[in-house]
């Protein structure tokens, strides 16, 4: 860890620099929006790479309530809080782009009103494991990480109907892209999943850390010598 | 199997005894609900036409804010005296115990629902122009929805710090597609202009879905430790 690191944020965060380095002036301005489109190198990456790392708090959450095991736990903690951080990435840069494209800073559109419900359902999350006291904190996350599960593709069917105005997906969706433009992107994915992972690896490191000096605290505790005899 | 309704009945029994004589939650419960609603028709002030656009959205918010005042009494009692952890070493199962729950309080939403609803009609002037009867499977469904998660959820908030604004900050992201559902189903059934029939069966899959889920994992929460 500590002679890999550096050397892995140094990579990060040369492919971070070139990667702003294609967006912003390499990739070809937009014909109808002009350069304002170029947060969408921003905005489109966070949301694949928050994708990624909420499935991997559900995956590790599923795995928690098998197998108990806490590694499985720190695992679905460091998932997701930066998850959550790509999803507050995404629902800021969005209206930043939307303000001069579509004169709006927000519409409740399937798209945003569901990622903004992702956002809420995740900041619940979070707020139950602060809020949780001892050692059934993972077991009532893990389950409420599974209620987020099955409650997201509820989310989708019940404003499916709303009238999009968000751009149609490029990958699997119907729009279309130039290709200069889809080289740019999966750069910028790459780097900003190289950076959330560089995130997370340090998170779920300080996460086992400190469990390990909480179970020392707990240990010690035992074994000292009543004060009071 | 009979043991188990056997149980459930018993607890549903004692719940609703305790609550016939000392009408906490249902007087709670009705009182703010009757204060939402009067707060919203002095917020808005609405013509009858408007109305029955908002009715819906304003008479689920009303049943959705008293419903968290009963769950959050839910497990309450059952902390006094340690009774839920004398329960937990009983060889009794825990799921009666949360149906039983779950029923009580959709007993307790339902008594609400049915003692504002008239209130609520007349304060706004509704008249619905759909199939009327069609509200009667909306409510059921729309209450069990928030019942069955708030009841899970209040489980879930019992060992928490600041216990009461935990359950609403629980419930209520996660109650959202249920609430469109009623929400869009009320509102369509008022007005009369579509179907409701795909709002009704989405809260059905989505009661299904949570029961299933909160049956599966209830054992987990009540004995985490």
């Amino acid at each position: 860890m500590k002679k890999a690191f550096p050397i892995l944020a140094i990579l990060t965060a040369a492919l971070l620099g070139y990667a702003f380095y294609e967006a912003m002036f390499i990739a070809p301005t937009d014909q109808m929006q002009g350069d304002v489109y170029r947060i969408i190198y921003y905005h489109v990456p966070s949301g694949w790479t928050m994708f990624v790392f909420f499935f991997t708090n559900f995956g590790a959450s599923i795995v928690y309530l098998i197998r108990r095991n806490p590694k499985a736990d720190a695992v679905a903690v460091a998932a997701a809080e930066v998850g959550l951080v790509f999803c507050t990435v995404v629902l800021v840069t969005g209206p930043l782009w939307a303000r001069p494209v579509w004169g709006i800073w927000w519409t409740w559109d399937w798209r945003l009103t569901s990622t903004l419900v992702l956002w809420l359902i995740y900041a619940s999350y979070l707020i139950l494991r602060r809020f949780s006291t001892g050692g059934q904190t993972p077991v009532l996350a893990a389950a409420l990480a599974v209620f987020g599960a099955l409650d997201m593709p509820l989310v989708y069917f019940s404003i499916w109907f709303f009238r999009t105005q968000h751009p149609q997906p490029v990958v699997g969706g119907g729009g279309s892209i130039d290709p200069s433009m889809l080289r740019v992107w999966m750069i910028s994915w790459a780097a900003f999943l190289c950076f959330g992972w560089l995130v997370f690896w340090l998170r779920y490191r300080l996460e086992i850390f400190k469990r390990e000096v909480e179970e020392t605290h707990s240990l010690e505790a035992m074994l000292e010598e009543p004060r009071f005899r | 199997m009979s043991s188990f309704w056997a149980i459930t009945a018993a607890t549903l029994a004692k719940d609703l005894r305790l609550e016939w004589r000392s009408k906490d939650a249902i007087n709670s419960m009705l009182f703010f609900a009757l204060l939402v609603v009067v707060i919203f028709s002095f917020s808005f002030d609405p013509t009858a036409e408007e109305s029955r656009h908002i009715a819906g959205g304003l008479i689920w918010v009303a049943f959705l804010f008293a419903a968290v005042v009963a769950l959050n009494q839910t497990w309450a009692r059952e902390m006094r005296n340690a009774v839920l952890d004398a329960y937990r070493v009983s060889p009794a199962p825990a799921n009666p115990l949360f149906l039983a729950k779950a029923f009580g309080n959709f007993i307790f939403v339902s008594i609400i629902q049915a003692l504002m609803t008239p209130l609520f009609t007349v304060f706004y002037n509704l008249r619905p122009l759909g199939p009327a009867w069609q509200l009667i499977p909306v409510a059921i469904l729309g209450s069990w929805a928030l019942v069955v998660n708030g009841t899970f959820f209040a489980a879930m908030s019992l060992h928490t710090r600041s216990r009461e604004i935990m359950l609403p900050i629980l419930l209520f992201p996660f109650s959202i597609p249920a609430l469109v559902a009623m929400v869009q189903a009320t509102n369509t059934i008022l007005t009369g202009q579509d179907s409701a029939k795909f709002w009704i069966v989405l809260l059905l899959t989505y009661d299904v879905v949570f029961t299933v889920a909160c049956l599966l994992l209830f054992e987990t929460v009540l004995d985490a430790e």
